[in-house]
Formats: C-alpha cells, structure tokens, sequence
C-alpha cells in the first residue's frame, strides 16, 4: 500500500492578509503546512497503519517548504519530496495538479493520493480534482471517513460529507481523496519523529527531473483587493415608551431589510 | 555564539505549545475553580513523550536535549503553571536525579518506566518543620538487614497523591556531626505498607494540580532503592535542586510571556478616553518592563540550558535564572492585571491566575531569599561549589539517540 499525500505551505492561519501594492502579504507572520493538509496527513497515516503501507508526503514551493514536508515527517510520514523550480513561482492549480500528477507517477505504483479540502491562501480547493484528472484516476472528494479500503481488491469505499447528508460511494483504486475535519484529529508531531525529521535529506524534484514542461498559467489574477472595509453606523433610538422604542426598532429592522 | 534556536528545537516548541493550547486552555479555568488536576493530563503527557523529554531512548525517553526540556517547560507553563509543576517534580527533581545518580538497575527499575510516563514520580525533601533549612529535616530511615524503616512526614509535596514512586530524603545517621552529612536519598514506592498520601487545598495558586504530603510509618524500603552512598541525601538533593530550579525558572519565563501576550492584546482592544489604553505611556511601561523581563529572563534560563547540555556545573547560573524569572513573573503578572483593570481581577480574565501561580514558585525550590544569599555567596567568595561524585552527564546527541 503506497500513499502519497500533497500538501502545500502557507501562511500561519493567525496572520494579517492583506494586499499591498497590488501584492498579497502577510508582514513576518510564519509560514506553516496549511491546516487542511494536516488532515490529508492524518488521513493518510491512518491508512498506511491500518495496511502496513508507505506514506510519501510532497509539496510545490522554494527550499523554505522543507519546513511543511518536515511537519508531515514528524507527524510519521515516511519520506518526503520537494519540488521547486523557477517556472513554478507563479502557477496556477491546474499547472500545479499537472506536477504533483507527474510526481505521483514518477513515484510510482501510488494506490491513493491524500490532498486536504482546499488551501487556507489560494482557497480555490480544486487542485486535488485536477490532479485526478491529469492522472485519470477515480476523485473522491470532501471524505469525511474512509469505510473499507482493500488493496488487494483494489476497492475503496468512503462516506463523503455533504450538506444535506452522507453519500456512500465506492470505486477502484488507485484514486484521489481530499478529506475534511471530519476525517479525525491530526495528530502532534511525535518527539521521535521530530528527530527523524530534522535529520531527514530532502530530495528536490525540478521540472526536468519529473519530465514535464513549464506549466502555462490558464487563470491570472489580475486585480487582488483588500475586502470593503466595514461601515459600521450607530444609532440610540429614542422614544416616550419602552413600546414606542421597540415599534421603531422594529421598523427600521424591516427597512434595513433584516428581517 | 549562536542564539538561534535549532529546527528540533523549534518543533519541541510547536508540539508542547499545541498540546498546552488545544488540550489544557479550554479547561483550566474550570479545574482551577474545582481545585482538581484533570484525570487525562498525567497519560496524556506521557503518550506524548514530554515526561520523558530529555532523556536517552535507551532509558526510556524521547533524546532531546536540556534546552528541549527548558523549552517545553516555557510553553507548559504559558497555559498553566501546573502542567509546568509536572515536569519539575516528575523529570527535573526525579527522574534527572536518577539519571545522574542511580546505578544502571535502579534505572532500569525506576528510570525507564518513569521516562515513559508508564510510573509517575514526586519528590519529597520538605518537612513541616524543615523547608530551606534542610539540615532541620527529621524523618530517619533507620538500617535493619536489607531493608531501611522509614519514618516520618513530608509536606508541599506535587503530585503525592497521583505519583507512583517519591525520592525521599531521610536521616540515616542521627549521631553526624554535621547535620548535612547524615542524610540519604531514597526511591521509596508508594504502593508500600505504611505510606500514606493526601492532598492540600486552599491554596492561593496552582489549584489545578495536585500538591499534598506523604506520611510513612514504619515503611520498607529495600537497600537496592538507596540511591547514592548512604550520607549523600543532601548533595543529591542539591543537585536535584539544580535540575528543578531550571524547570522554575523556564516556567516563570513562559508565565511573563503569557502575561506580556494578555496585556497587549488587552491594550489594543480596550479603549478609555477614547483611544486604546495601549497609546497611554504609563500602560506602556507597564509593557516594555515585561518585554523586558522575558527577554533576560529567557536568556538566563538558556544558557543554563546550554551548560547543561555543556556538561558543566550550573548551580549559581541556574539559581540567578531562576530568583529572576520567578520575581519577574510575579511582577508581570501584577502588571498585567493592573493592564486590565478591574476585569483583571476577576477571573473572566486569565491574568489574577497568572498571578495566585506566580507567588508559589517565589518560594519553592530555593526561596528569592535563598537565591539572594547564594549570589552573594558566590559574589563574595563564601561559595564554591565541590565537585560531586555523579555529575549530571553532558548531553550527548548519539548516545541519547541510539534506540
């Protein structure tokens, strides 16, 4: 049982994002494995224990990813791969599900690749389906419990969260999941894993290792802005009677349309 | 010199620092209210590993290093002083007294089962009568064949009543002409016939752990659980002194630096006269002197950390750590509640407990008053310390590492 998980390194979720100059920033505030992941890895994890399988753990970024990938090691990951290169700066999820799937396949023989619900900066929460596509591989997205997972028969069964309730669906592996909270709690880095981790060589992937080329970005971001900031306007209502005050509340409830 | 922090450093911290925050924050306040260590805190940190955080893997423990054990004690105690307490008695006055003291049976008898958070472990050396005069103290373990007879009571003592196994130090020679050299240590366990155990309440602070006192009449201890030369209880417990008051004195630095969090984000969100209290110079002060106080008092505590790891003798650099921190805790604590005004002191705020927890570790482990004499001591020349027989061994990454 080979599994990968993708994970990908963002801004602390407590960080101020804003949008300077044109430019998202977030100050000095540290960058850390995106939370959503966290459970991917978890998903994953669990999966290995349960098969006696692998887990893998990669992600796009500069060396300073390492940090994401070392997280995932220390939570038990067995081994994990970046890939950096120049072209990759400025892509978009379509270009980077197309490195992640020559990843996978370069990685080879992978039964199922674990990605989280979407990542807390981008928030576009589609790199994990494109990824499925780009390998032609079954995508079982938002998992909330993976229920029967046979390598042999190379079958899965998952319970996926919906709003109006649970769907059971079934189908071949290998396949794509992406997993919520539901999936259960990451767990914390282990001590042992924490010096296995900060001891671990990273190997670094380029585009010409993996064999692709430099993915074209199919959607730009031509203006980012920072949300309207918010009027708040404050007004004491006044009245002869409690009555009167609550008959005037009431109808400028229902002109602000609030009701 | 290097003060950066090592990436194994920095994931110890994030790991505690989690655990602290996500497990212990949401329930604090109601365990301090109920005056009651929560049942799952002792397992959990054992599963985790913290208990036995910086120990050798082939003892038990997790391999990291002295200033690993420093850091977790920061983080514990930036959420609650009583989870910093645990490590204090269970690895700095315990289990590192074993590791540095204990025969290679004794510690894999008592040592590896404590590393692993399978045994917890106390410490006993405070009497009723005798507290920083530790010459003063009367229990007496008395030789009889293979076994020495226990008698006698000690008090303030953490984790009595959830611990498994105390070191206990007794008087084995009632006839010394020195008072000091007739004293020795012992691993007593506390399953034994004639111990009995109980927990103290009303206390000001720490009320969400356990602090008690241990009684023995007549108990059994086997020679095999002396630990060191019978007449060496007083320089063991020295040295344990020195291995706790680091874990003190890294707690107090996480305390100021969770009462310096609190007020800042206090003064930015509380107005008077109409701007935040934060843009008034005397709330300001009150902050720089925090900021200031936890920036000295987590380099003193480092560099013990570091002659730790060094392998050398800390006894003064730790002592200075820890008078420092834990005045300066008190002292950030009682600012940050001024920060907050009258919300501060009720506890709909975290600070009034800041404060209660601060005031107990002004006195245990060396009083300030204890540690001001040591420094002049040192400063005047009356103090030297003597090299001891065990000295605590100098971290040492593969030996520590090697499964």
């Amino acid at each position: 049982m080979k599994i990968v998980v993708c994970v990908k390194q963002v801004p602390d979720s407590a960080a101020r994002v804003v949008v300077e100059d044109g430019r998202v920033t977030w100050g000095d505030a540290p960058l850390v494995i995106n939370p959503w992941d966290e459970y991917a890895v978890e998903a994953a994890l669990l999966q290995s224990e349960a098969h006696d399988g692998s887990v893998t753990v990669a992600t796009i970024g500069p060396e300073s990813a390492k940090d994401a990938l070392k997280h995932a090691l220390a939570m038990g990951c067995g081994e994990a791969i970046l890939i950096s290169d120049a072209a990759l700066t400025d892509i978009d999820s379509q270009g980077a599900a197309k490195v992640l799937a020559a990843a996978i396949q370069k990685i080879g023989e992978v039964d199922t690749a674990f990605f989280g619900r979407q990542a807390i900066d981008g928030d576009m929460g589609v790199t994990a389906a494109q990824t499925a596509r780009a390998l032609g591989w079954p995508m079982l997205s938002l998992v909330s419990k993976v229920l029967a997972l046979d390598p042999g028969a190379r079958t899965v069964r998952v319970s996926r969260a919906t709003e109006e309730g649970q769907q059971l669906v079934d189908a071949n592996l290998p396949c794509v999941m992406s997993v919520g909270k539901d999936i259960a709690e990451p767990r914390y880095p282990s001590f042992m894993g924490i010096r296995k981790a900060s001891r671990a060589v990273i190997p670094t992937w380029s585009l010409a290792d993996l064999g692709v080329p430099a993915p074209a970005a199919v959607v730009r971001w031509p203006e980012l802005l920072n949300p309207p900031a918010r009027e708040v306007k404050t007004e004491m209502i006044t009245g002869a009677s409690v009555q009167e005050i609550a008959e005037t509340l009431v109808d400028k409830i229902l002109a602000e349309k609030v009701l | 010199m290097d003060f950066t922090l090592t990436e194994e450093h920095r994931m110890v911290q994030q790991t505690v620092r989690e655990f602290a925050e996500k497990e212990i924050a949401p329930i604090i306040k109601e365990q301090d209210r109920k005056q009651e260590m929560a049942d799952f805190i002792l397992p959990r940190m054992g599963e985790l590993g913290i208990l036995g955080i910086c120990l050798p893997v082939r003892y038990g423990g997790q391999g990291m290093d002295y200033i690993s054990l420093g850091l977790a004690c920061e983080e514990l105690e930036a959420v609650d002083s009583t989870l910093r307490v645990v490590m204090s008695v269970h690895m700095g006055l315990n289990s590192m007294a074993l590791f540095q003291w204990a025969d290679e049976a004794q510690k894999q008898r008592f040592l590896v089962p404590q590393a692993r958070g399978e045994k917890i472990a106390c410490f006993g050396l405070t009497e009723p009568g005798a507290g920083s005069d530790v010459a003063g103290i009367t229990s007496t373990a008395r030789r009889e064949g293979g076994h020495y007879v226990l008698n006698g009571e000690k008090m303030w003592i953490s984790l009595a009543t959830k611990a498994h196994h105390a070191l206990v130090v007794a008087r084995t020679n009632t006839e010394a002409p020195d008072p000091h050299d007739g004293l020795s240590a012992f691993l007593v366990e506390l399953d034994s016939p004639g111990v009995k155990t109980g927990d103290i309440h009303g206390k000001l602070g720490v009320r969400a752990g356990s602090t008690g006192w241990l009684a023995f009449q007549d108990v059994r201890v086997p020679v095999e659980n002396r630990i060191g030369e019978e007449g060496e209880g007083f320089k063991i417990a020295m040295s344990c002194l020195d291995n706790g008051r680091y874990t003190v004195a890294a707690g107090a630095t996480g305390l100021i630096r969770a009462s310096v969090e609190a007020s800042v984000r206090y003064a930015n969100e509380r107005k008077a006269f109409g701007r935040d209290i934060g843009r008034f110079q005397l709330v300001q002060q009150k902050i720089a002197c925090m900021v200031q106080s936890y920036e000295a008092a987590r380099l003193l505590y480092l560099r013990a950390g570091w002659m730790k790891n060094q392998g050398l003798r800390n006894t003064r650099e730790t002592s200075l750590a820890k008078w420092f921190a834990t005045d300066a805790s008190f002292q950030a604590a009682s600012e940050a509640i001024q920060v907050h005004g009258a919300y501060g002191y009720s506890d709909e705020y975290d600070v009034e407990r800041y404060l209660r927890n601060a005031k107990g570790a002004v006195i245990y482990e060396g009083t300030s008053e204890i540690h001001q004499l040591m420094q002049a001591g040192y400063a005047l020349g009356y103090r030297v310390d003597i090299p001891l027989r065990c000295e605590l061994p100098a971290y040492d990454q593969a030996f520590w590492q090697e499964e």
